[in-house]
């Protein structure tokens, strides 16, 4: 299957590879997927006190397109309020990264990374957990 | 000067010789007759193009070139080696036996027949890739009409005991298939010393061109009959009916006259290299060779690079044409069953790339694929949190992951 050249300079050129301080009150970090489901996506976030996302980290194991998915992901997420960053939806990833159909599981794990990478922070913070939605998988 | 991209994907497909492409040629106009027209002197030359053809293949597997059935490849061989077989002597029994990691073209035929009321028997192999003699000799009951084993896998090339294969076989009377699609003008492969009844086997995997093939079906001791799966004209002797690909035959033909030549000097030349390959990507830490080292197909590496996964990491190496057990697609998120028949793990199977050598691979793209291999693991591990988790000593099995 050929790659859209989204994909492929996301790939070749990850954004923000690398690790935050998880020990850290204002780090949120999601770990989501499986070894055995070739997949494994964290991705941290780092938010100051009017909750807006300064920073944000990623590292993923996966095919390209996992990796081009939270690379665009922590893209996305910096500068956003954790509040908006609930909105990115995996479509979007879907259309921005022209994923096809069979790669579209790695859209829904960055949303779900996104998500849990936030609920991470918010109990940090003394705020609720969100909701998650049903797994798409 | 080195030539981009490296075609390391032989057990996938190998490039034609130049010199089959040669033999072919005047089958495509000057000699375009049917080789079953016996009334003028176009059917006659492209007869004697196949009759010579049949001799040449014959040679490299010690057969008679009566013996020879032609196909469109080793998938239809398969297909009619096991429904023939399981159709023609119905009435001994209905019982198959073969593994767990035999090709698709064999695992499907066998479930087809499941449905038509045939038992099959999947042996599992052992963690090397080899059947288990003892396992199959005890499988076998007066029902059993076939054992159908590969010679060498595709995946990870190790090649099965034949001889001691054939020696059970032979002592309960059950016919003995064996899909030699990727050990055929590799390795040797003699019906006569190995003592097989059915063999199935293809031109494309040894330098002669796509959409022939060919399954041996043994003459005498005993005389092995198949039912036709192809109705029609009655060609092949009965057991396959369909106008003979002449030009792929004649080409399929003078790749065994060469593979006879060239195949000693080849598996030489080609374990060499492959070994060179094997031992620098085993220099990198947590990389593991799949299948039994000892007994295997001269140009065949499997091996898995832990904590990346196989997709990704073939997009790295994007100057090597390479192939991977890893199948990262919401229609099968299932790697390698070859793989996971070894007892591995799923992301340890998620983590294997195949390096296919062939004919015309050198020394210095060998080199090439080297480091860009090394680099491309380096690359993918300093983005993999598993890597990381590893080097932090995490042990990754007691991690509850979100299973999706």
């Amino acid at each position: 299957m050929a790659y859209s050249e989204k994909v492929i300079d996301h790939y070749n050129n990850p954004r923000n590879v690398g690790t935050l301080d998880k020990a850290k009150s204002n780090v949120g970090t999601g770990l989501v997927g499986a070894p055995e489901c070739g997949d494994v996506m964290r991705l941290q976030i780092e938010v100051d006190q009017n909750n807006i996302i300064t920073d944000a980290k990623f590292k993923t194991f996966g095919c390209g397109s996992a990796i081009a998915s939270s690379s665009l992901a922590t893209e996305w997420l910096k500068g956003k309020s954790i509040d908006q960053a609930l909105e990115i939806d995996n479509m979007d990833i879907v259309e921005e990264l022209a994923l096809p159909p069979v790669k579209i599981h790695c859209s829904v794990l960055a949303e779900d990374a996104i998500k849990s990478a936030i609920n991470d922070y918010r109990v940090k913070n003394g705020m609720e957990a969100i909701e998650l939605p049903k797994s798409h998988h | 000067m080195i030539q981009l991209p490296i075609y390391l994907d032989n057990n996938a497909t190998t490039p034609m010789d130049p010199r089959v492409l040669e033999a072919m040629l005047p089958y495509f106009n000057e000699k375009f007759g049917n080789a079953a027209s016996r009334n003028h002197p176009f059917g006659w030359a492209a007869e004697e193009g196949v009759d010579y053809a049949r001799e040449q293949i014959g040679k490299l597997i010690n057969c008679s070139e009566k013996e020879i059935i032609f196909t469109s490849g080793a998938t239809e061989s398969n297909n009619l080696a096991i429904k023939g077989v399981f159709e023609m002597y119905a009435a001994k029994g209905n019982h198959i036996i073969t593994a767990t990691t035999e090709h698709k073209a064999i695992l499907d035929t066998c479930a087809h027949l499941e449905k038509l009321g045939a038992k099959i028997t999947y042996l599992q192999v052992k963690a090397d890739g080899l059947i288990d003699l003892e396992e199959l000799a005890n499988a076998i009951t007066d029902q059993t009409i076939l054992i159908s084993i590969m010679y060498g896998n595709n995946e990870i090339g190790v090649v099965q005991p034949m001889k001691e294969i054939s020696a059970i076989a032979r002592s309960k009377g059950v016919l003995l298939h064996t899909d030699a699609t990727q050990a055929v003008g590799k390795i040797q492969v003699d019906v006569e010393a190995d003592g097989i009844d059915l063999l199935s086997f293809t031109a494309h995997k040894m330098y002669g061109p796509k959409g022939v093939g060919a399954l041996y079906v043994r003459r005498k001791n005993p005389r092995v009959k198949v039912t036709a799966q192809m109705d029609g004209g009655g060609h092949e002797r009965g057991m396959r009916s369909g106008t003979l690909n002449v030009p792929g035959i004649v080409g399929f033909g003078k790749a065994c006259e060469i593979a006879m030549q060239d195949m000693e000097k080849d598996a030489q030349r080609l374990s060499v290299m492959r070994d060179r390959l094997e031992k620098s990507l085993l220099d990198l830490e947590e990389a593991y060779v799949n299948g039994n080292t000892a007994h295997r197909l001269p140009h065949v590496a499997n091996i898995s690079f832990k904590y990346v996964e196989g997709e990704g990491l073939m997009m790295a190496m994007k100057d090597l044409a390479v192939s991977s057990g890893s199948a990262c697609t919401s229609a099968s998120l299932e790697p390698s069953y070859v793989l996971k028949s070894l007892g591995l793990n799923d992301d340890l199977a998620h983590s294997s790339i195949r390096f296919g050598l062939g004919r015309f691979t050198t020394d210095e793209e060998i080199d090439y694929a080297i480091e860009c291999t090394k680099k491309a693991v380096t690359k993918l591990r300093d983005m993999s949190p598993l890597w990381e988790m590893f080097k932090e000593g995490i042990d990754l099995d007691s991690v509850e992951w979100a299973e999706h």
